[in-house]
């Protein structure tokens, strides 16, 4: 009996049928496909995409240039040079970002003792030559100023995990 | 009388069916596999040789980029013997989160793995059904970590940060309207807890349509049975482990032989092949995915009682291995100090050697460190399980059509990062 219904089964193509029946039901199923880029998929808070550098309510530059970033990137990715600011406070000369070292690890941020650099939820930029994934301070609080809303609402929900 | 050669062929490095930039040298008579000479070394980055020049944290994110289609796991073996070397506790809370996270990858890796295995071989479709569960698995690594890929989540001591109370949602657009989007959400509206519970709930049903769409499956299994069969002694002598060592029957697993963390605790079984051949490596792989489920269903348990009960710390409260609470160290000078010391410094590890094996998805997968006191590691070996499987290419593929070779290729679950590292 076994093996009658195991010939019937194979002759029949059973097992190839259901498979079909699976496929066939997604075919008329809601398809889970997302049109980017008008829709995008939903983002963490704790996004880590292009880097920010931010600056206080009242426009000064949170970076005191105390270079912990530097010291932590794995990739070396951040070069800082620092000097005396004409009223007396040490700030960043120079603070750049290689994007093509860098490896998105976030440490920069964990490190920052004044939140100054930030990995923002932005990752749609590109570079048409090398030269322009070489971010620099100017750049880097360009990205901060455009979003700022969004990087203060994130570190806000994230502050009870850190 | 001519001349008669075999004809020598090279599949790869740019072959999709190759797994990545594996250079295999195939030497054929006829159609007829005689020697199969796998050359690597096209992905080499050095991770071993960075090491030496980073300190202890710093080399965490290179864990994420060996193999990378299971990443957090890749991080549990390094933070282990960091752990070992310093002797440092860990919170309970921290263990359970991190088997959580491994079973997750563990999920992540096979679902590739059978996935692309089934496209090499012609079953196009399976690939598309694996890939919707992966980004499922995407968003909850992103969720926790911020990273879809590369989390670098687990550090020495614990992990950085605990499990977030809400997951992100989807927006109405002019493609989907609030009706959709409200059924899409239906699974994002609490936890991150939640979410995986709702797929661990999801799950087996899944696997359930995978296994119509293959188990069975005459050409799928015209195309494995009886291919790359490799006895159990061989197995052993060849130094197989995970369900390429369990495909050939042998019952060996590090989560039980050896339990870390709390795996002990957790209640799973280990399955094993009995032929050895492909089609009992796809079996062994797919019920993994079912115990990696049951083991994560268990964790989640856990996790929401101690939730509940006010959650504890997720990283040890020793600041000589992680930094204090961003809270701690803006208000408090000797945590400051601290933090400053723990991110220029980094950890000091007392001189000593460990070897920490973990039940990776590919299979045992150990960093070896040396540690002479200082900052950084003397030295650092990994054990990747995929280099020693791609050494028995030869020996698995020899007599089989070249179409077989494919198949073999996909049985040993191979990454090039993890291979080259």
């Amino acid at each position: 009996m076994g093996a009658m219904k195991e010939f019937l089964n194979s002759l029949l193509l059973k097992e190839l049928f259901q498979g079909l029946v699976v496929t066939g039901r997604y075919m008329f199923a809601r398809k889970i496909t997302i049109q980017y880029p008008e829709e995008k998929t939903p983002q963490s808070n704790r996004f880590r995409g292009l880097h920010a550098l931010r600056r206080y309510p009242n426009g000064e530059e949170r970076c005191i240039a105390c270079k912990l970033c530097e010291a932590v990137c794995p990739a070396l990715a951040i070069t800082i040079e620092s000097g005396e600011r004409d009223d007396g406070s040490r700030r960043t000369t120079r603070y750049d970002i290689d994007l093509t070292k860098c490896i998105f690890c976030g440490y920069c941020e964990e490190a920052c003792p004044v939140d100054a650099i930030v990995l923002t939820r932005e990752f749609e930029y590109h570079g048409e030559v090398r030269g322009d994934l070489y971010y620099t301070k100017q750049m880097l609080l360009a990205v901060g100023e455009r979003n700022e809303a969004q990087i203060a609402k994130d570190r806000e929900q994230d502050a009870p995990y850190r | 009388m001519a001349d008669v050669r075999n004809f020598t062929l090279n599949f790869g490095p740019q072959h999709p069916a190759a797994h990545g930039v594996m250079r295999l040298v195939l030497e054929l008579d006829g159609e007829t596999v005689v020697r199969a000479d796998p050359h690597i070394g096209l992905l080499h980055r050095a991770t071993e040789k960075l090491a030496e020049e980073r300190t202890w944290v710093q080399s965490l994110p290179y864990m994420d980029r060996l193999d990378y289609t299971s990443m957090f796991i890749n991080e549990h073996p390094f933070v282990l013997a960091v752990e070992k070397l310093v002797g440092v506790d860990i919170p309970l809370r921290a263990q359970y989160i991190r088997v959580m996270f491994d079973e997750i990858t563990r999920i992540h890796n096979h679902l590739l793995s059978i996935g692309t295995q089934a496209l090499d071989v012609g079953a196009m479709t399976m690939v598309l059904y694996t890939f919707r569960e992966r980004e499922d698995i995407a968003d909850m690594l992103e969720a926790v970590s911020g990273a879809r890929m590369h989390g670098a989540y687990y550090r020495p001591g614990g992990v950085y940060r605990d499990l977030p109370d809400q997951m992100p949602r989807y927006t109405a657009n002019k493609f989907k309207n609030a009706e959709t989007v409200r059924k899409l959400n239906e699974a994002r509206n609490g936890s991150l807890l939640d979410f995986i519970e709702d797929f661990t709930n999801r799950f087996p049903t899944y696997c359930d349509e995978y296994e119509t769409l293959l188990t069975d499956n005459r050409i799928w299994k015209q195309r494995l049975v009886g291919v790359g069969v490799v006895s159990p002694e061989r197995a052993l002598q060849l130094g197989f482990t995970g369900p390429m060592l369990r495909g050939s029957g042998i019952q060996w697993d590090v989560r039980k032989k050896q339990p870390y963390e709390v795996y002990d605790r957790l209640e799973f079984d280990i399955p094993v092949g009995v032929e050895g051949d492909c089609y009992d490596r796809y079996l062994v792989r797919m019920e993994e995915m079912r115990q990696a489920n049951r083991i994560i269903k268990q964790c989640v348990e856990w996790l929401r009682n101690d939730s509940a009960k006010g959650a504890g710390p997720v990283i040890t409260g020793n600041y000589n291995v992680a930094p204090p609470s961003r809270e701690k160290m803006k208000g408090n000078m000797e945590e400051l100090i601290h933090h400053f010391k723990l991110f220029t410094e980094g950890i000091h590890v007392p001189p000593g050697e460990v070897y920490c094996g973990i039940e990776h998805a590919k299979g045992e997968f150990g960093v070896y460190m040396i540690s002479d006191g200082a900052n950084k590691p003397y030295r650092m070996k990994l054990r990747s399980a995929a280099y020693t499987h791609l050494s028995s290419m030869n020996e698995m593929a020899k007599g089989h059509m070249i179409a077989d070779a494919v198949t073999i290729i996909g049985t040993m679950d191979i990454v090039f990062g993890d291979v080259d590292r």
